[in-house]
């Protein structure tokens, strides 16, 4: 058991790290760069209720060509809105997301106009969290996983009905559920014909917003296997979105952590987990529930709770609940800068302070 | 804790839900036992049971919910002082759903906190009216009172400005907050057995931790017994003295937690324990997945419950004949043809 | 996630034997079942839907077939049979003999001279026997096809037969109430297809475009239906110049109802085209690269097609009521048109409530006509949502 270990704990980890240090030389996939998205809130015609959210605030990181980025916080962070509004699903009030087509090309997707982002999005496509919700009931499994390619015109006819069916295949649905309708499968079933939907045109990018997060835990194991065989076999790149801590060490190369609406740290995975360098890492890594009942959790209990959204405290989101709160955090807001190699934090005290990671089970 | 006795004896339990299209056997033969002090983990996925089984106990299965069989025996500290149990059973399954002798055992001997905690309280009473509500219905205290030790409850949940907070809404509260004001309702009036089903499931990490950390300190000021109903196996490491491992409306596996833990012996554990992703030991790797999916509620196979999914499976027996208890040791038992003499 | 207790929902409502296990081909059925297969499962299930739904297939029949089922043309006259009452089929004659063949007896009238009311005597020798399929006045099916059969009739030169009475002008009630039958109901359908299409339109931009576009629409609409219905009708029918004919009378008709019935239909469609735009699978058909207008047409309209079709099936019964109501006071369809209102123009008066209550029978007909509508209605708002959870 390796409270603080100077290097991942296990071959497994290691062979991360190693790819990790390969994947850092390969040239971005996707860029984004202070990228923000306010909500306003309906204004009530007596009295206050007024105010914008800031869901995302000025937000920038970057993914590389073949890897995974886990995306975690808590209610509020904004993970979601981050995941759908780096793929338009929902307008960004303001930045970039550069997608690079080429050696020397990229797009920024957000100038788009209508037309030329909806040519876009076979590059780039998303995996809900809500199996029963995700699919349009009215629609047969066959039409659901076609409207990628129909939608833009991208495949008819025979060819059409090719690759319907090695999308279907792919994920392990069987060819006579292609004429089903929703009704007929279990949430995990329904999951796979979302991933099918997904990949059905071979994109380079895929954002998978809590894909596992509601199913049984036997078939989450199914589901993740299947993420991760397909992103081998076509060298795709995701941003996994979760709230599952464990599940995102599972399958990320590196982890991004937001709160109220920023990142406060991002790292490659071992090192987020059991060397953290923002306080609020440490408090999440030690909040995790470890799978030995000999290792009683010692949780860093944070003071307080999640503030309002609509409210944010100024300066350091985090300061009214970090234990090394200092008067310059309530002032200024710390900038994500690299505190390590690779390792980015934002914190004034990321050099000085040194806090716990997770206890491996 | 084999020491403590008996507080809650489940056994042999069976409750269906009859419906047009057919009847869903929702528990189907379950045996469980809570010890006073003790905490009691379940653990399944989706159509094992877990649910309706907490709230046969209390008998607060919607209709058309029907009890086959079986008997829950329910022996009250309360009644004799706390001293060992005996004559004073009551068996909560006989017992009339509306009556009087359960509302008596709701709340007083027995609580319930649920997952979603937004949805148990009213939204157009405070709080502290609510946790008033608990108290006043079982003892016999002034209205004064009653508010005097709602707030003392709120500040033993850890509810910040107590005094205030009592008379706030539910809305005013956070996720967090209202879970433990649930807790304090559930609390109020010091019951022996603490149902909990599924109370983190829908909140974040750190709050988890927080509750966690509350009901571990809780059940050790109270001496309260715990049954924590949930699907995540890193919460039970942590709180459960014992685990109940179900499946499809049986207990497949049940033994104190570092039996189940370290030394699963029913393959539905096994592959359960490997199919869950662990920090620091299967990043990257391929997780064990468990073949196929979990039956619907209308398609139930003869024999054991999971032999269609079962990488143990023995043709001709499995398929059959439903597996007996097989003790391995003294606490520590499973429902599998492989563990038979 | 699911527990048994939500087994309930999960349950599909394919017909099946209580108690016994689906077989392959019934769950494959449900499978494979679109949404409307679905809500028609679901619908079956309700009795009272569907003797609703058998109740307007019968109507349907006499709008269809109306010359044939009626014994006479609605404008036909017995001038020997003014304010006739009801007349009534025997099998039993007087000597209690049994006949297979249904029969009436012939009767005698006189006008009494000094209460000048039409008594009428039976003479119970004399048989006026009925006939089915039987040739009688001819006509000319939907101004069309002509045709001389009759569902039934009596055969004899100087025989009639009035199944509900006669009115002051010798109308068989019964045939006029036939063929108002085809005039009240297909107001209702025309009118409900104007709403519909208004509805569908004016909501459809209110929810698609939301923001400012919709603040407008739903303000007008609650001008519109802020204006009380009554005095609204009355002025536009008023309004309607006296020298039109029938037929442009009723056209006006339909389309007023029309005019004042959307707004209902488009307060639906534009919530439910602003909740749907938040669903997931919303969101992935816009991921996918999906235009505006494919959304609208292929995702989001077949999920509320049903919710409409229940709005329509709910607002028939307004629609039948209102020309029913403003022919009665005069002010919708005027005579010679026929229809279940203007029938009961004739029954205004305390004179026809004492002595012709039989004039009153087409009240019948909107009663059954409203109740079939309201239960299939009914049906159809608890099965329109198959995949609610």
């Amino acid at each position: 058991m390796n409270p603080n270990p100077a290097s991942p704990p296990t071959a497994a980890g290691a062979a991360t790290a190693a790819r990790n240090t390969s994947l850092a030389e390969q040239p971005w996939l996707l860029e984004v760069k202070g990228l923000t998205k306010n909500f306003t809130l309906r204004q009530s015609m007596f009295g206050r209720g007024s105010g914008t959210v800031r869901a995302i605030d000025n937000i920038s990181f970057f993914i590389h060509r073949g890897e995974t980025l886990g995306l975690v916080g808590e209610s509020g962070s904004g993970k979601t809105t981050a995941g759908r509004s780096i793929l338009r699903a929902v307008e960004p009030t303001a930045g970039e997301v550069r997608f690079r087509l080429g050696p020397a090309e990229s797009v920024d997707i957000v100038k788009l106009n209508k037309p030329d982002m909806r040519a876009f999005r076979r590059h780039a496509q998303m995996i809900f969290q809500d199996p029963y919700s995700s699919l349009n009931p009215r629609m047969t499994v066959r039409d659901i996983i076609a409207e990628p390619l129909v939608a833009s015109g991208l495949a008819r006819g025979s060819e059409l009905d090719d690759r319907i069916r090695q999308a279907a295949l792919r994920c392990q649905l069987k060819l006579e559920h292609l004429r089903r309708y929703p009704h007929a499968f279990s949430g995990g079933q329904r999951q796979r014909i979302g991933i099918a939907r997904a990949l059905v045109v071979e994109p380079e990018f895929v954002v998978c917003d809590e894909a596992v997060s509601a199913l049984d835990v036997s078939i989450q194991a199914q589901i993740l296997n299947l993420l991760m065989d397909t992103q081998k076999e076509f060298g795709l790149t995701y941003l996994f979105i979760a709230h599952d801590l464990s599940v995102v060490e599972h399958v990320s190369d590196r982890v991004a952590v937001m709160y109220l609406g920023r990142i406060v740290e991002l790292a490659p995975t071992a090192r987020l987990f059991y060397q953290p360098r923002h306080p609020y890492t440490a408090a999440l890594m030690s909040a995790i529930p470890a799978l030995n009942p000999d290792e009683v959790m010692q949780p860093e209990m944070l003071e307080g709770e999640i503030p309002n959204p609509s409210n944010p405290p100024s300066g350091c989101h985090f300061h009214p609940r970090c234990r090394y709160v200092q008067e310059v955090c309530k002032q200024e807001v710390p900038l994500l800068r690299e505190v390590a190699p690779g390792q980015f934090a934002a914190c004034h005290f990321a050099d000085t302070l040194s806090l716990k990671g997770a206890s491996t089970a | 804790m084999e020491d403590s006795p008996v507080l809650l004896d489940i056994q042999d339990l069976r409750v269906s839900f009859p419906l047009d299209e057919g009847t869903v056997q929702a528990v189907d033969g379950v045996n469980l036992t809570i010890r006073r002090g003790e905490v009691l983990g379940v653990v399944g996925e989706s159509g094992c049971g877990k649910s309706v089984t907490a709230q046969t106990i209390l008998r607060i299965v919607p209709p058309p919910s029907r009890i086959d069989s079986g008997r829950i025996l329910f022996y009250p500290p309360k009644a004799d002082g706390g001293k060992s149990n005996g004559q004073h059973a009551i068996d909560l399954a006989a017992l009339k759903p509306a009556g009087p002798e359960i509302r008596q055992v709701r709340g007083k001997d027995i609580a319930m906190i649920f997952q979603e905690p937004m949805s148990s309280f009213s939204p157009v009473h405070t709080i502290g009216s609510q946790i008033m509500e608990a108290i006043t219905l079982h003892q016999d205290v002034s209205q004064r009172q009653a508010r005097k030790m709602a707030v003392e409850l709120l500040r033993l949940v850890g509810i910040p400005n107590a005094e205030q907070r009592v008379d706030n809404y539910p809305h005013q509260f956070s996720g967090g907050m209202r879970q433990r004001a649930m807790i304090a309702v559930a609390l109020s009036c010091q019951p022996s057995l603490l149902i909990a089903d599924e109370p983190t499931t829908a909140l974040d990490v750190t709050i988890q931790a927080q509750i966690l950390s509350l009901l571990r300190s809780l059940r050790q000021q109270f001496g309260m017994a715990v049954m924590f109903i949930t699907h995540n196996l890193g919460v039970i490491a942590q709180i459960a003295d014992t685990v109940a491992i179900m499946y499809l409306g049986k207990v497949v596996e049940y033994g104190p937690v570092r039996e189940i833990l370290h030394n699963p012996k029913h393959p539905y554990t096994v592959n359960l324990l490997q199919a869950v992703p662990r920090l620091g030991k299967t990043a990257g790797q391929h997780l064990v997945a468990i073949e196929g999916s979990i039956p619907g509620p209308f398609t139930r196979l003869p024999g054991c419950p999971f032999h269609p999914r079962c990488s143990a499976f023995m043709a001709g027996r499995c398929d059959v004949q439903v597996p007996a208890v097989t003790q391995i040791n003294a606490t520590h038992n499973v429902r599998c043809f492989l563990y038979e003499p | 996630m699911t527990d048994a207790t939500n087994a309930v929902d999960l349950a599909p409502p394919v017909g099946r034997v209580k108690g016994k296990a689906r077989t392959q081909e019934q769950d494959n059925k449900y499978y494979t079942a679109g949404q409307f297969q679905l809500i028609w499962w679901r619908f079956k299930k309700h009795r009272l839907a569907l003797i609703g739904m058998t109740l307007l297939a019968m109507f349907a029949i006499i709008m269809v077939f109306a010359e044939f089922l009626a014994p006479m043309e609605g404008a036909t006259r017995n001038v020997e049979y003014l304010n006739g009452p009801p007349q009534q089929i025997h099998f039993v004659d007087a000597e209690g003999v049994f006949h297979w063949r249904p029969f009436t007896y012939a009767l005698t009238y006189k006008m009494n001279r000094e209460t000048f009311l039409l008594e009428v005597t039976q003479d119970t020798d004399t048989h006026w026997p009925v006939y089915f399929f039987v040739k009688g006045e001819p006509y000319k099916m939907w101004g069309l096809i002509p045709g001389d059969l009759h569902l039934y009739g009596v055969r004899d030169e100087d025989a009639f037969l009035h199944l509900f009475g006669t009115d002051k002008l010798g109308h068989d009630v019964l045939a006029r109430i036939l063929f108002g039958t085809r005039v009240s109901l297909s107001i209702g359908v025309i009118g409900m297809f104007i709403a519909f299409f208004l509805g569908l339109i004016i909501g459809g931009i209110a929810g698609y475009f939301g923001g400012a576009v919709d603040e407008v629409i739903q303000r007008g609409i609650e001008f519109i239906r802020s204006i009380p219905t009554l005095p609204l009708w009355m002025s536009l029918a008023a309004a309607l110049p006296l020298e039109w004919s029938s037929e442009q009378v009723y056209f006006a008709i339909t389309l007023i109802l029309g005019l004042l019935g959307w707004t209902n239909l488009a307060r639906r469609v534009s919530s439910k085209l602003l909740s749907l735009r938040d669903e997931d699978y919303i969101t992935a058909a816009r991921v996918a690269g999906s235009s505006d207008a494919r959304i609208i047409f292929r995702h989001m309209l077949p999920s509320f097609l049903s919710y409409i079709i229940v709005d329509l099936s709910v607002s028939f019964p307004y629609m039948i009521l209102a020309e029913t109501s403003l022919s009665f006071i005069g002010l919708g369809l005027r005579p010679p048109a026929i229809s279940w209102g203007v029938l009961l123009q004739d029954s205004q008066n305390v004179k026809s409530i004492a002595l012709y209550p039989w004039l009153f029978t087409p009240v019948i007909f909107v009663v059954l006509a409203v109740l079939a509508f309201s239960f299939v209605g009914d049906g159809l708002r608890d099965a329109a949502d198959p995949y609610s959870r």
